[in-house]
Parts: C-alpha cells; structure tokens; sequence
C-alpha cells in the first residue's frame, strides 16, 4: 500500500551487550500522527537516529516508501557560543529551496521576523519555530520531532502543539514525534507507541490508556490524562493566558 | 665590505622572506575553514592530538628516507581516524582520550626522534617551524596541500556546517556521517603537514585556533568569519615575520603572538 511511508521491521540496536531496541516494529502511515512515549533511556532518541538513517540497525529493517521525503527537527542544536548564525543562513543550509516555498514555510511557523536574529539569541520557542521552518522547507510527507517541547515552559508547549495543529490543517504531512506530554500525547495522536527498549503497547490513545502495559510504565495517574485534557480545553487555557506570562 | 656583496645579501633577504611570506599565506587561507569546524565543534585537543602525532611522522619519514611531509600526512592520518574512532565510545571522557592521544604521540615522537641514528633531525626546528628555510619547492607543496584542504572543505561546506549543528539533521537530509569524518580528519591531516614548516608541531592548533577564536566576536555569519579568520591570520603571518626579522625572534612563535595580540583586541574590542 502507498499509505505505508514507513515500515519497521523487527528492528534491533545493541551497544556491546547493551540492547538498546529490541525487536521493534510499527508502520507509519501517511497523514497520521504517531507519539512515541516511555522513560528516560527507553531508547526513543535511538529510534529516531534508526528512522532517519544515523544509527546503524545490529538486525531487522526498516522500509521507506520510495521518495519519501522526510522533515526532521532535532532535540537541540551543539550552537557553540562561538559560532554566528543568523536564522536566514541557517534555513539556508537545507539546500536549494524557491523563494516562495521559504516564504510560505516562514509565514506557517510564524517565523518570517526571526530571520534576522543570531540562533544563539532566539528563546527556546523561536529555536522550535525556526528548527520546524527548516524540516517543513522541502515539503516532507513525514515530519520527524524529537522531543520538540523540551525545555519550553508550558504555555510555549501549548502553543506548539497549536502550531503545529495549524499546518496540519494546510498540509497533509505524517508527523512522528517524541513527547513526555502525556495530555497532549492522548488529545492529538492517531496512534501512540509506548516503548521501553520493546515496543511495550501501541494503538488509539483510548485503547491505550487503559492498557496494563501503559498503566505500568506511566501509573495510575497517566490514565486521567485524557480526562484532564477536556477539562484543559473547557476552561482555555492557551493563548490570552500565555500572553499575560510573556510580558512578565 | 664591497657594494656587490651587499647588495646580494639583500636580495637573499628578499627571496627567503617571500618564500616564508608566501609558504605562510597559504597556511592562513587553509586554516580559516578547518579552524572555525574546529572552535565550533569544540575539537581543539583533537588538532592537538592529529598535530603532535607529526613529529612521529617526521622521524619515520626520516628514517625510512621518505619526504618528511609524506611521513606527517600518513601519521597524522592515522592518529585523527583513530581519534575520531575512539572518543566517541571510550569510557573517559573525550578531554581525557583526546589528552592522552596528544601528549603519548608527543612523547612517542621525542623517543623515536633519539633513537634516529646520529644528528639527523633537528629537533627544535621540527617543534617551532623553520619557515625561513622553506625552499621553492617547498612552496610550492604547501600551495598543493592549502589549496586541497580549501577545494575540498568548500565542496562539502553545506554539509560540514550542517553536522557541526546537527550530525542527525544532516543525516536526516542525505548526507554521510562518514564522510563527514573522513573530509575533516583528511584535512586535518594535510594541514598539520603543510602548517608544521610555518609555526612548528608545538603550535599547529595555535594556528587553527588563534585566528578563528579572534574572528567569532566580530561575525555575523559563519563564512564571515571564516573570510574574518583568513585575514587575522594572514595579518599574524606577515607581523610574526616581521616581528622575527626585527627582534630575531623565531619566526612560528612570532606568528602566534601577534595571533595571539588580534584575539586579545578582538575580545576586548566587542565584550561578550
């Protein structure tokens, strides 16, 4: 099926004895966006290495669809102090893109007046809005985020998750994700993957929710996140209250 | 005195100091890219590492009546491959592997230089250059190794800087990690054989360092510093020689003082 953008199979990582993935597979389907949740050292970061062709596999596979275009954001950037980068040159750096594409991906992100600025003078918000702006430039089917709200503060968080919602809503594109925030986890996958070196549950966040596995991994509390995330929305909390914050 | 000697004198003055002088602009225009990869990647030890290991390699070039230069390329070959293999896994931390690479392969290097049979090297001028003694040919190979270093850092530069930010990201967009490697180790390589006539094995991550370190505080964009870099450095290269002739000061040590004075003026010029 064309839908398949990504199949990975049996998928295995070890480092000397240490199994870092241990037989793993999932598919990424076009459209979708799939949450890959667990614990510190549970091997995630690996996971996106593997996918995106920066750590070699000791067994399995995995499949890409051909001309398959991927968009990925990294954790954070090594920006040595000493290194100047205006965010221009570094949207640049992806290569050769049309004037009007970089144009559209700017006004998408909301990042056409960080263009400007030192990379090293963005706040932890702007950085995710230029990083995003970089994966999105060559029009990928599938974006790849690890862990994109690390170190943001949590209004910064909603207004990713809102951001990222909104380019959903222009563009098709797959998204596959790490993320600790377990209310937005349950509120906007179409699919979550709860791994701990094996895949440990994956399916509907409703279904997984209530999975012993998840319950396990997570505790008794992690379950409420769906619940706690219709009282979030009830009262809007996003925008007007982050603003206030801002200004501070 | 006659006036025929002494005119001849001078012009021996004028040839061998545009031979240094050219040798070392070459030198200054290589070090610009290679130099910046370095202070952004923070790999300073590992120049120190790669640079050091040139001594061993002019002593076996020596002793294998190969061209010293030949001996600096291989030897230092290895020991960046072998580096850049290593510190990413050891158990140490990369300060300490990259520390004990640099100063066992100086060590190594100064034993095996004793045990050259005779007078055969002269080992202070292998430690602080001989920039002053570079003959044409000698030029000429440096121009060969700088311009190589220059061609092939400016062909894969998008990736070079892509990794220094992000080895995934540059990965996630179809470049090699491998390559990555090989072009900045290869470069390292030549350049350490290519910088140790200039300012000698002791101060070839000077050379590096130096200039791009002074150039950061002024620079708006990466290629401008490295552009920034190029100038500082051929500015120290042409006042170090200066410096030298005047003060009879040895010419690679003379370099990086005045290296050392723009980093200072920089710094100062624009606090962080």
């Amino acid at each position: 099926m064309t839908d398949i953008l990504v199949q990975a199979q049996n998928v295995s990582v070890k480092q000397g004895r240490r199994i870092l993935l241990d037989s793993i597979s999932f598919q990424l389907l076009a459209g979708e966006i799939t949450t890959l949740i667990g614990p510190n050292g549970a091997g995630k970061t690996t996971l996106i290495r593997a996918l995106i062709g920066a750590q070699a596999l000791s067994s399995g596979h995995i499949n890409k669809r051909p001309g398959l275009r991927i968009g990925y954001t990294p954790q954070k950037l090594q920006l040595e102090q000493l290194m100047p980068m205006p965010a221009a040159r570094f949207l640049a750096l992806a290569g050769k893109v049309p004037a009007t594409r970089l144009a559209t991906v700017l006004n998408q992100t909301h990042a056409t007046s960080l263009q400007g600025a030192q990379l090293r003078d963005l706040s932890g918000g702007e950085m995710q809005r230029v990083l995003l702006a970089r994966a999105l430039l060559r029009d990928p089917h599938l974006l790849i985020l690890d862990e994109p709200t690390q170190g943001l503060d949590q209004p910064g968080e909603a207004r990713f998750y809102e951001l990222l919602a909104e380019i959903r809503v222009q563009s098709e594109v797959a998204v596959f994700m790490v993320s600790h925030d377990l209310h937005v986890v349950m509120a906007q996958s179409d699919k979550v993957i709860c791994l701990n070196q094996h895949i440990c549950c994956s399916g509907a966040p409703a279904a997984i929710s209530v999975d012993p596995a998840y319950k396990a991994l997570f505790g008794e509390r992690a379950a409420l996140a769906v619940y706690q995330h219709n009282h979030d929305h009830s009262h809007e909390h996003g925008h007007d209250h982050s603003h206030g914050h801002g200004k501070h | 005195m006659t006036t025929a000697t002494a005119t001849e004198s001078i012009e021996m003055i004028d040839e061998f100091l545009i031979r240094a002088g050219l040798a070392g602009l070459a030198v200054a225009l290589a070090a610009a890219p290679l130099g910046c990869l370095i202070v952004w990647r923070r790999m300073a030890y590992f120049g120190d590492a790669t640079g050091h290991a040139a001594l061993l390699g002019v002593v076996l070039g020596v002793a294998l009546g190969l061209a010293p230069m030949l001996g600096v390329v291989v030897v230092a070959a290895i020991m960046a491959l072998v580096v850049s293999l290593v510190s990413g896994r050891a158990a140490y931390g990369v300060d300490t592997m990259l520390g004990v690479f640099a100063h066992s392969a100086l060590a190594l290097g100064l034993v095996a230089a004793a045990l050259l049979p005779g007078a055969r090297l002269n080992l202070l001028s292998v430690l602080q250059g001989d920039i002053l003694l570079v003959s044409w040919r000698d030029v000429a190979l440096v121009w060969l190794g700088a311009g190589a270093i220059i061609a092939v850092i400016s062909m894969f530069w998008r990736a070079l800087v892509n990794a220094t930010l992000s080895p995934e990201l540059m990965v996630a967009e179809g470049g090699s990690l491998l390559r990555d490697r090989l072009v900045l180790t290869l470069s390292l390589a030549v350049f350490v054989a290519v910088a140790m006539q200039l300012v000698g094995v002791l101060l070839i991550t000077a050379m590096l360092i130096l200039p791009a370190a002074a150039a950061a505080p002024l620079a708006r964009s990466p290629e401008r510093m490295v552009g920034l870099a190029a100038l500082i450095g051929a500015v120290s290269v042409l006042g170090g020689l200066a410096l030298s002739l005047a003060l009879d000061t040895p010419a690679g040590p003379s370099i990086i003082v005045i290296a050392a004075a723009q980093f200072a003026a920089a710094t100062l010029a624009r606090p962080r």
